[in-house]
């Protein structure tokens, strides 16, 4: 299911302003990879043109090739949507869909791709609901609205409607910045218990987050205001906090900048 | 311990000793509305210069005086203004509601004389200056059809060309199109009127009539149409615009495509909005005389089909009665206005119970 997501020479534009230049790193199947950097080094951009959300907005465009399992996803003849539900994204804010209730979140996904039967639904909004740890807290109210959940149950709501459809990699960006320490243990478990069976990038401003939680860690930066980010270096998790290679890098997880 | 007035200005406020502070006790401000309007009773009549309006008016302004005066002197100053602005915010409001108030009193004070069963099951027809009967039925049938066909007609139009708007249009075209639906906005009924009968009653409704021009109520829906529109493109669009990006982008992000989107993420949320404006044309193209006088030419008859000969609508049957050289007509006149209101009313009341229906309960 899960797979291998590679970035060469990735380059993202917003109209004439380049955001990120030259990426180029492998993410492993069944992984968890962590995205450090300072504000505005273009970890989200770099994400978001990893399923092609980047090119929603007006001007933005990328270049460079990104493949998964050796399929160039920027190919003139791949369908947007099949990259999408294959790419699975959570965002930073939870934005569960206002007028649709908690079941009719989860299963958003399937219903709008044209999955009528009830029972089917019925049975893939289960299994998300308990992957997302959610079950519990709303089986019993499955049809009230899911802007009614608290900030932390949007957000898994979120999470459990981005797996939902099945992706095989699914790109978080910051999901726990506006959660509790206890909202966000649980969806560090679940990074966890998904890491079986999804290869998963995370964008997190938390450098313990990064360390719990991944695997491998790449770390962006830019030069200055203005600069395009670049991927500065990239390793396994425990290298990273323990010996990095590059003096910026070690700078930035230890404090001394950014 | 009462800050200084002029100090504020140039350094902050001292921190105030206590934070309680002396208030007026309640009973005060209608004291002194009472002694206000009594005041103003003793000069208004003692000088007889005036009549009620003039004493009201003289005692709302000795009101705000006298309350500025004592918070002022047992508050102080900051406490003051804000009385004498809340006193001035409410009695905005109060001018505000009057004329309302008073047109719904009108009309159903005047209008309930005729308010039978006859008025609603009979026409014009061969109803002369000396009949007491007669009714708008005519009418009604008239304002339906022709209101009907242009909603019919411009919500899908004037939906689909927000959508197009907002979520497609890029560059110079989008552009046009916007800017020509704000000149849209501005333009006459009476404009309209004569637009539709240039064109559809002069040029093409011969076509349908054995090369004679005629009169139709589709004619008048059409004009309804052209003034609906611009409302409707233009509510639309706004109520689109406020729909969060992270909605859709949510959408996208699951794989589904933009149509599907807008269609089943975009236009639900945005729906309460889009009913409100929609009612807003409506009611606004229901109380249109003009056109309907034009190109649809009103008449005393009840005529079902829309397509063919004169038809009435409400607006233009007040509008004939209020005219009309009978004793009887002005009552019918008040009778139809007040359907015309209640209709709309009606209206609006069941579109939104509608819109919300397709709500979650909370
Ligand atoms: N919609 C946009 N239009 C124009 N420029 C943008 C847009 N979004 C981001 N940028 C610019 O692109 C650069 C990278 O932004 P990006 O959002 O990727 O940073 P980030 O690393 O995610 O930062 P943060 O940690 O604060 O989320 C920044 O200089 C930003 O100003
Ligand atoms: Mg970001």
């Amino acid at each position: 299911m899960a797979k291998r997501v590679s970035a060469s020479n990735v380059t993202a534009y917003y109209g004439g302003f380049k955001a990120i230049e030259n990426i180029n790193l492998t993410v492993e199947p069944k992984t968890v990879t962590a995205l450090i950097g300072p504000s505005g080094c273009g970890k989200s951009t770099f994400l978001r043109s990893i399923n092609r959300m980047h090119e929603v907005l007006p001007g933005a465009r990328v270049e460079g090739s990104l493949t998964i399992d050796d399929q160039d996803i920027y190919d003139r003849d791949v369908d947007v949507t099949a990259v999408r539900r294959t790419i699975g994204m959570v965002f930073q804010r939870p934005n569960p869909f206002p007028t649709m209730s908690i079941f009719e979140n989860v299963v958003a996904g399937l219903k709008l791709n044209g999955v009528r039967k009830k029972s089917i639904l019925e049975d893939a909004a289960e299994k998300a609901l308990r992957a997302a740890n959610l079950w519990g807290e709303v089986k019993d109210r499955l049809a009230k609205p899911g802007a009614g959940l608290s900030g932390g149950q949007q957000q898994r709501l979120c999470i459990a409607r981005t797996i939902a459809v099945e992706p095989q990699v699914v790109l978080m960006d910051e999901p726990c910045s506006a959660l509790d320490p206890i909202s966000t243990l649980a969806i560090e478990d679940l990074m966890f218990q998904l890491k079986d069976k999804f290869t998963i990038i995370i964008v997190t401003h938390n450098m313990q987050q990064a360390a719990r939680v991944s695997d491998r860690t790449a770390f962006f930066s830019i030069e200055k205001t203005g600069d395009p980010g670049r991927l500065i270096e990239y390793d396994n998790t425990q290298k990273i906090f323990s010996n990095p290679s590059v003096k910026k890098t070690e700078d930035y997880i230890t404090g001394r900048f950014g | 311990m009462t800050p200084t007035v002029t100090s504020h200005r140039t350094r902050p406020p001292a921190q105030p000793a206590s934070l309680r502070a002396r208030r007026l006790p309640w009973y005060a401000a209608p004291a002194i509305a009472v002694a206000a309007l009594a005041l103003s009773v003793v000069i208004v009549y003692g000088t007889g210069i005036g009549g009620p309006v003039l004493v009201i008016v003289l005692g709302a302004v000795l009101y705000l005086v006298g309350l500025f005066a004592a918070a002022n002197a047992v508050e102080g100053r900051r406490s003051a203004r804000n009385r004498t602005w809340s006193a001035l915010i409410h009695s905005a409001f109060v001018l505000a509601v009057l004329p309302l108030a008073s047109v719904v009193w009108t009309l159903v004070s005047k209008g309930t004389e005729r308010l039978d069963g006859d008025f609603f099951n009979t026409s014009m027809n061969n109803i002369g200056a000396r009949d007491p009967n007669g009714g708008a039925y005519h009418a009604i049938v008239g304002t339906l059809e022709q209101v009907g066909i242009a909603t019919l007609i411009t919500v899908p139009l004037g939906i689909l060309c927000a959508i197009y708007i907002v979520e497609y249009g890029r560059g110079k075209f989008a552009f046009a199109i916007r800017f020509f639906v704000d000149v849209m906005t501005g333009i006459p009924s009476i404009v309209t009127g004569l637009f539709v009968l240039a064109f559809w009653v002069l040029i093409v409704s011969p076509w349908f009539n054995d090369g004679r021009p005629s009169f139709s109520g589709f004619a008048a829906a059409l004009a309804l149409a052209v003034l609906m529109l611009p409302t409707i493109v233009r509510s639309t669009e706004e109520m689109l615009r406020l729909v969060p990006a992270p909605l859709r982008e949510g959408a996208y992000a699951l794989g589904v495509p933009k149509w599907k989107t807008i269609l089943r993420v975009v236009l639900p949320t945005a729906l309460p909005g889009i009913v409100t404006g929609v009612m807003l044309a409506i009611a606004r193209a229901a109380g249109e005389t003009a056109p309907v006088l034009l190109v649809a030419g009103g008449g005393a008859a009840i005529n079902f089909n829309p397509f063919e000969n004169n038809q009435s609508s409400l607006a233009l049957f007040v509008y004939q009665q209020a005219g009309e050289a009978s004793k009887y007509s002005p009552a019918r006149a008040w009778t139809a206005a007040l359907t015309l209101v209640a209709l709309v009313l009606i209206l609006t009341i069941a579109a939104k119970l509608l819109a919300r229906r397709n709500r979650l309960s909370r």
